[in-house]
């Protein structure tokens, strides 16, 4: 009897957030509704007997994916948008296309069957005897080990794509071309000074090191404008700010 | 104990029917927001992950477990890679409406 009432716990809290997901305003609220979502489906996933990935949802997407969305939602800061005449334009079009396919999804649910000679062949069932983290690890790196190694190409390519593409040059970043740092030499570099008796570096002219040499070492706009440089990041700022 | 000799697999069938239906909706009907559109397609996937665990658990075949391994770690890409280019996106533009995405060129 528990089972039943879990089941229908979880469905309705999971259905409701997701329908809050969509329809809430406030990105960050939706984000949160979202890990609601996923808490209540790693729930399902436990009545149906798949312990370890509910264990998996909940590490990945309300500890991982959620934890980016709620940084990039909290780093752009969009004002809370209201509902305005786009969604009233698009939203006959979206009822009729989700009418639609929920009348089929319940006749699908309804009426299926599957061929008896096909289950036979099909179970495997090694559920009984052993935990289901064993069993899945069993057939994870035995029949699928060219597959999980296809995954882990994904991640890469996936990770080094979203380096590419959020890397931007910033004046203000300092950054070095290691070349040229290995090649310079001590005397463009370094100045050295005779500094006299009661006197300070500031009385024979400044600079220890000659700052145009920063220059030559780093890479092209990483260290800032140069001294008489007209495009001068401060009066940027302050050209982005009139702006606003 | 089987949670499919009381509910049914029909059940969880009709709960991850209505999460997609919600997620498409969401897709179609929010016009002002890049990242909710993402969120929605995760419960798209959420609801196909929820198809394949339960006809598993019915079959008593492991196949549609390791599937859903598969899935999630493609959704983990999918959303790393869109928000990467939504926040190019926004740097570039000061905004994530779907309007503003007409002209794509930076």
């Amino acid at each position: 009897m528990t089972p039943i009432i879990l089941f229908y716990i979880f469905a309705i809290i999971l259905l409701l957030s997701a329908i809050m997901v969509v329809s809430v305003r406030n990105s960050v609220h939706a984000a949160l509704f979202l890990i609601l979502a996923f808490c209540n489906a790693a729930g399902l996933f436990m009545l149906a007997g798949a312990e370890f990935l509910a264990v998996l949802l909940v590490a990945i997407y309300a500890g991982a994916v959620m934890v980016l969305f709620m940084f990039i939602v909290m780093t752009m800061q969009t004002e809370l948008v209201q509902l305005k005449e786009g969604v009233q334009r698009y939203m006959p079009v979206g009822c009729v296309i989700a009418f639609i396919l929920i009348i089929e999804f319940i006749l699908i649910a309804i009426h299926w069957k599957v061929d008896p000679k096909i289950i036979n062949q099909f179970s495997n069932s090694p559920l009984q005897h052993i935990s289901n983290t064993k069993a899945l690890g069993n057939i994870l790196y035995t029949h699928y080990v060219l597959l999980f190694q296809i995954c882990g190409l994904i991640l890469l390519v996936a990770m080094i794509g979203a380096i590419v593409l959020t890397l931007h040059k910033n004046p203000n970043n300092r950054r070095q071309n290691i070349a040229k740092q290995h090649r310079r030499e001590p005397n463009q570099s370094l100045e050295v000074h005779d500094v006299p008796l009661n006197k300070s570096i500031k009385d024979i002219g400044g600079f220890i090191r000659p700052k145009e040499t920063y220059y030559g070492v780093t890479q092209e706009d990483s260290f800032g404008p140069k001294p008489g440089d007209k495009s001068d990041i401060t009066e940027k700022r302050q050209q982005r700010e009139q702006i606003k | 104990m089987n949670i499919f000799d009381t509910v049914g697999v029909a059940s969880y069938i009709i709960v991850s029917g209505i999460l997609f239906t919600i997620g498409l909706f969401g897709v179609f009907a929010n016009r002002k927001n890049l990242i909710v559109i993402l969120m929605s397609i995760e419960l798209m996937l959420l609801s196909a992950n929820l198809n394949l665990i339960a006809f598993s658990s019915t079959f008593g075949n492991l196949t549609g477990q390791i599937m859903v391994m598969f899935s999630l770690t493609v959704a983990a890409a999918e959303t790393a890679i869109g928000l990467a280019i939504i926040m190019v996106f926004y740097r570039n533009r000061r905004s994530v409406e779907v309007q503003d995405t007409m002209v794509m060129k930076g």
